[in-house]
């Protein structure tokens, strides 16, 4: 296999050429001299899918559906930002009821999202496992509690859109299909039984050994006047941007480095940016529920938290979060009159910006009088970290260049996994290849 | 007496990664499922990874590079069963739709420097390239006619996974046909069971992301489409989507477009 090989020494260059345990793959290439960092590149080499081209003159009522095919791991994050672009587009304002059940899937996307990343693909990093079986191995209960945990996401998911994988019932204007309110009640008990159980599970996660590495970052995130963000709500940072979605072309540019098939994303006239989980914590830090802050202060999680490691804290903190809406959500629902509300079909432009688990996601659709979309643009969260995960990696390397090559590799494997990049979110794939002069 | 346990790899090429996160769906077997097989190269999941041979190789997504054109032909070769995972590993995915436009305009279109980017003219299923022992349908897959599948090989018989149409699982959930009730475009008659018809089941018409059916009738489904008014537009996107290139499909869409 041409690809997939350990970890090498070869004219001066170590190179790992296929990183495990992202979603999606890629490559990593690190030049020192004299132990100095040169240049650091997060390569990805996803083959492209075009999905920006092949939308075009599709309907704009099949975009969720197409979208949703960016991403396995991620589906429902590509269809909420597709339908809100749309009906922000068209000025549809749907019904409170339809609102909740889409912050409801959201949190069963975050649910599942997160701690898939926290216990099958990061937590291995930091116990010195190479997979999440060898973790179970060890730790049965706690394994099979985040299985179960996972599961609750999947069932959330499921139960509102039929499948978890590329759910089929989000529709512009609401939803295909809307529950019973005896359909979902039966998933209380098991949101309840896991709000019991989550300190535990955060104690667990808050006893690893984490770098002791902080960065000075300009936080990225969505923020409403009174939820915690998944939807909507305006682009703040902590550098004092506050703009609405609308505006986000304005302030953000992309660029297309060689290196890579994943766009660059930076703020004009400054650089690049953090977004996703600690983004968000460290800027709606007042909006989550209690429960939620209590499980910080139990791990000790502070605002502001600066170092990347602790992501992973974040992530136990937002599952805590979602859990605890979740279960709000399907104690006041009452079924909407409608699915989905009518509306008239015109030429119109709009755009939106959603959290998806990574972080935001930025959509933005023209299409003409029939519907037929013109042009669209996709920002995923992983394009937007990836310079700064390689900004990272050259601050982080200098620290542990004297270590074996093996566990060099190994650290910046989990530095990368810090963000939970999704490459194939960035249509991508990802590589590690060190270099010494 | 210990015997080694059966070696399985997993394998990307173009595609969301969904189908391969499938098994990581399956969380009441998991635990169980890697107990009994040995998951030696499975880099979504693992860093530990084996070279092969493997005794079975699951192939998820198309070929859209010639290096990937190329390593289709490695993976052969170190595979006892190759099974095709999903629609783009199946019938090339939704990334296939390039198949019918020029895409190197396509590339330009999304990439500012289109010299960076290596990628072929049409994005094509596995079994365009080398022999494959099964076709497992589906985008995504079911995890459970996965699992199916897995156990199947293992045990040396063929797997039970029905051919048969979306209308087969409609009538058994004794769902309300919505092509006739509510006269919504529908593509159950002609598409293969496994999804659990979860379209329908939510009230709108299945797109037909587990393909075609056995011995479909896709051109007379499209017939009927046009019949009842649908535009000619319309139809052909409606055969256009995750398994475009698939060959009944691929007959529909360019009957409804050349009338």
């Amino acid at each position: 296999m041409s690809r997939v090989i350990e970890p090498r020494k070869k004219n001066g260059t170590i190179r790992v050429d296929y990183m495990a345990r992202v979603e999606g793959e890629g490559a990593l290439f690190i030049k020192l001299k004299n132990d100095q960092v040169q240049d650091v590149k997060l390569k990805l080499f996803e083959p492209p899918r075009l999905f920006e081209a092949l939308l075009r003159g599709r309907h704009f009522s099949e975009a969720p559906d197409i979208t949703a095919r960016i991403c396995g791991i991620c589906p429902v994050a590509y269809q909420m930002t597709a339908v809100h672009s749309i009906e922000r587009a068209l000025g549809i304002t749907v019904h409170p009821m339809v609102r909740l059940l889409r912050r409801l899937l959201y949190a069963g996307e975050w649910i599942e999202s997160h701690v898939l990343h926290m216990y099958m693909l990061h937590a291995p990093d930091f116990m010195g496992y190479r997979d999440f079986v060898e973790l179970a191995r060890d730790h049965p209960a706690e394994a099979r509690e985040a299985l179960r945990l996972k599961k609750l996401g999947n069932q959330i998911m499921t139960l509102l859109g039929g499948r978890e994988i590329h759910p089929v019932s989000v529709a512009v204007g609401g939803f295909y299909k809307t529950p019973s309110k005896s359909e979902l009640e039966p998933l209380a008990d098991e949101l309840k039984r896991a709000l019991d159980i989550v300190f535990d599970k955060a104690k667990f996660l808050a006893g690893f050994d984490y770098p002791d590495f902080e960065q000075t970052y300009e936080f990225v995130a969505l923020s409403h006047p009174s939820e915690y963000p998944l939807n909507e709500g305006r682009l703040v940072s902590s550098k004092g941007l506050n703009i609405d979605a609308s505006q986000y072309e304005d302030y953000f540019t992309e660029h297309h480095v060689k290196h890579s098939n994943a766009l660059h994303s930076v703020i004009r006239g400054r650089d690049c940016y953090q977004t996703g989980p600690l983004a968000r914590f460290n800027l709606n830090y007042s909006k989550l529920p209690e429960v939620a802050r209590q499980a910080a202060e139990h791990c000790g999680l502070r605002v502001p938290c600066l170092n990347p490691f602790k992501s992973i804290l974040a992530r136990a903190v937002e599952v805590v979060f979602a859990l605890q809406e979740s279960l709000r959500i399907i104690q006041i629902y009452e079924p909407p009159p409608v699915p989905r509300v009518p509306f008239e079909i015109r030429a119109a432009a709009g755009n939106a910006i959603t959290e998806a688990p990574r972080g935001i996601q930025f959509n933005r659709y023209t299409f003409d009088e029939q519907g037929l979309i013109q042009s669209v643009k996709i920002v995923p969260p992983t394009s937007q970290n990836q310079k700064r995960i390689e900004e990272d990696l050259k601050n982080f390397v200098p620290g542990i260049v004297a270590l074996p090559i093996e566990e060099i590799t190994r650290r910046c494997e989990q530095a990368v996994r810090n963000y939970d990049p999704c490459i194939s979110c960035a249509t991508h794939f990802l590589k590690v290849t060190l270099e010494r002069e | 007496m210990t015997k080694t346990k059966p070696r399985i790899g997993v394998f990307k090429f173009a595609s969301c990664d969904g189908c391969q996160l499938s098994l990581l769906d399956l969380e009441d077997e998991l635990i169980a499922l890697a107990g009994a097989v040995d998951l030696a190269f499975f880099p979504e999941m693992s860093s530990h990874m084996r070279k092969g041979p493997y005794d079975i190789g699951l192939v998820e997504g198309s070929v859209t590079t010639h290096h990937d054109a190329s390593r289709i032909h490695e993976i052969r070769k170190q595979c006892k069963t190759l099974v095709a995972i999903g629609a783009c590993a199946t019938a090339g995915g939704i990334q296939a739709l390039r198949n019918w436009h020029d895409s190197k305009q396509w590339v330009s279109h999304v990439y500012a420097h289109p010299e960076y980017i290596q990628t072929l003219g049409m994005s094509t299923p596995i079994s365009e390239h080398v022999p494959i022992d099964f076709e497992l349908r589906g985008c995504p897959v079911s995890k459970h006619q996965l699992l199916e599948l897995l156990s199947a090989t293992l045990a040396g018989r063929r797997p039970n996974i029905p051919t048969y149409s979306v209308c087969m699982e409609c009538k058994r959930k004794g769902n309300v046909c919505v092509a006739v009730a509510q006269h919504v475009a529908c593509l159950g008659p002609a598409t293969q069971a496994g999804c659990g018809a979860i379209c329908p089941s939510f009230g709108r018409g299945c797109y037909g992301c587990f393909g075609p059916a056995e011995t479909p009738n896709t051109v007379i489904l499209a017939d009927q489409l046009l019949r009842e008014g649908r535009a000619q537009q319309t139809v052909v996107r409606d055969f256009r989507s995750f398994n475009a290139w698939a060959w009944p499909y691929r007959q529909a869409s360019e009957k409804a477009r050349s009338l």
